[in-house]
């Protein structure tokens, strides 16, 4: 038995999981649009203004889900200065929460002047570089700091990150699959976002095999509801199935668009993999091990 | 450097009274209820509901600080929960306070067994292997002790136990790690990710341009 079973759970609100999610969104889609910026045409400009746009609405959004879910808001001040020695800084490297909190706070700055920003222009693509790069962080840290916690499952592989990342890019590329078409954006711009998408995915696939392999004898923990959520929802309906759309598209309808579905895949695997962790009870396994 | 001071926890001797916990809320103005539901029994002096492991897990480990702003966390454990009253985390502070006056901590001043003793980390070392030998003796032969060697896993706990079975039947773990241990490995495989993900999207770029070169002449007669 692996020794992660002998913790206990954090004390996290339901907030984390949609944060989980909206941050990997808002991260990926910020990346991509720096990309764009970066290599782009002016014909990218509103798939560039849309990934910006969800990038900005997603860290306000990340924000208030994460000071909401500490119960008592303005204590998320403590992240970031330190309480008897204002204003002097609130920074450990070693704590992925201590780095996320400043790379959202940083992230949402960026995602700000971009977004507030009309044009392009020099500024704003070394604006999008760091963004860039710190999305990709806000997408990803959520995972490394999971495995950071001596948790089932979380602690006991070091992919969590990495799954996570690939999700953020592949959740990120589909909203903006999905908004864009109503900010004017060109067909050629849009497949080449649908396109990463499916290769996000691809990505996403083998990243999800090797993190259930790595598990090694704690992948039983998986053999639960939250198991077959990963199965049907996250591999089947969020995965597999908008890739086949992605190959041969099957006309109108949610279900049959493959942002939509890459959306719900991506809201899914944050939460089974949050919950399938979090429903181990100590006083369960102990009792197993007592027999 | 004054002389490390800790807990051993002899739970051959513990009768699950729970003093130790009325006495730690008592003494740090902790409430009882955590949303109008009582946490203890409050039947009766007893205030047994269970005895398992994850009671004793409270005093489990120890943070070591090497400095203000610098502290190394040995274990993320139950040591660290929520104070409903106040809406924040707290930890075990080993009663500081009582400390500074020349008391023991709540908890094992409290104990009716002396199951929880504080004091020197060597003495108690002393003394809790020479436990381990009385018990041996009386014909306890699995009597032994979890965390008390200084060479062994986070070169030794401050908190350390005397067991008679499976550590994880106690709720303690076989082989205790820091958990960031898995913060290196988990950080760089994230950031490969995220340079293979980036390639993909540059190539994609690639291919797009490439496509239209090739294509130039069928998109002219279009336009």
């Amino acid at each position: 038995m692996s020794d992660t079973f002998v913790t206990a759970s954090p004390h996290w609100t339901w907030f984390i999981i949609p944060y989980f999610f909206v941050g990997g969104i808002a991260g990926g889609a910020y990346f991509l649009a720096a990309v764009l910026e970066w290599f782009g045409r002016p014909e990218d400009r509103p798939v560039i203004r849309t990934g910006y746009s969800l990038a900005f609405w997603g860290a306000v959004l990340s924000g208030l889900l994460l000071t909401l879910d500490l119960g008592r808001s303005l204590r998320f001040l403590n992240m970031l200065f330190q309480s008897d020695n204002f204003p002097h800084l609130m920074f450990k490297s070693f704590s992925p929460i201590s780095f996320g909190a400043w790379a959202l706070l940083l992230f949402g700055a960026c995602a700000f002047v971009s977004w507030y920003a009309e044009t392009g222009g020099t500024p704003a693509k070394l604006i999008a570089a760091v963004g860039g790069l710190l999305g990709f962080f806000v997408a990803g840290y959520t995972g490394v700091l999971l495995s950071v916690t001596n948790r089932p499952i979380w602690a006991d592989s070091p992919w969590l990150g990495a799954l996570f990342l690939a999700s953020g890019a592949s959740t990120g590329a589909a909203a903006i699959a999905l908004f864009a078409p109503g900010r004017g954006a060109t067909e050629r711009s849009l497949r080449w976002v649908t396109t990463f998408d499916a290769r996000a995915l691809i990505v996403e696939l083998l990243l999800l095999i090797v993190f259930l392999v790595s598990l090694g004898t704690v992948a039983k923990a998986w053999l639960s509801v939250w198991g077959l959520l990963l199965i049907v929802g996250v591999v089947g309906a969020g995965i597999l199935w908008p890739l086949r759309l992605h190959l041969k598209p099957a006309g109108a309808g949610a279900l049959r668009n493959p942002a939509v579905m890459v959306l719900l895949g991506g809201f899914l695997l944050r939460c089974v993999v949050l919950l399938a962790s979090n429903s181990i009870e100590y006083h369960r396994v102990a009792s197993v091990v007592a027999r | 450097m004054p002389e490390a001071m800790g807990f051993f926890t002899d739970t051959t001797i513990c009768i699950g009274c729970k003093a130790c916990e009325v006495a730690c809320k008592n003494w740090n103005q902790l409430p009882a209820t955590n949303g109008g539901v009582s946490e203890l029994s409050g039947d009766s002096y007893d205030n047994t509901r269970k005895l398992d492991g994850t009671h004793w897990r409270h005093v489990k480990f120890i943070e070591q600080f090497e400095g203000p702003y610098n502290g190394r966390w040995l274990m993320m454990s139950d040591v660290i929960d929520m104070n409903p009253a106040a809406g924040t985390a707290q930890k075990c502070t080993l009663c500081y306070d009582r400390m500074q006056v020349g008391l023991e901590p709540a908890c094992a001043k409290a104990c009716p067994t002396d199951s929880i003793q504080f004091g020197p980390i060597a003495e108690l070392r002393t003394r809790a292997q020479k436990r381990v030998d009385q018990l041996k003796a009386q014909g306890e032969k699995r009597a032994r002790l979890y965390g008390d060697d200084p060479n062994g896993p986070l070169g030794g706990l401050n908190s350390f136990y005397l067991l008679v079975d499976e550590p994880e039947v106690y709720g303690l773990p076989r082989d205790p790690k820091l958990p960031s241990r898995n913060l290196k490995s988990s950080g760089v495989l994230s950031a490969a990710t995220g340079a293979v993900l980036g390639l993909v999207a540059l190539v994609g770029l690639r291919k797009r341009r490439m496509d239209e070169i090739g294509g130039g002449g069928e998109r002219g007669s279009e336009n």
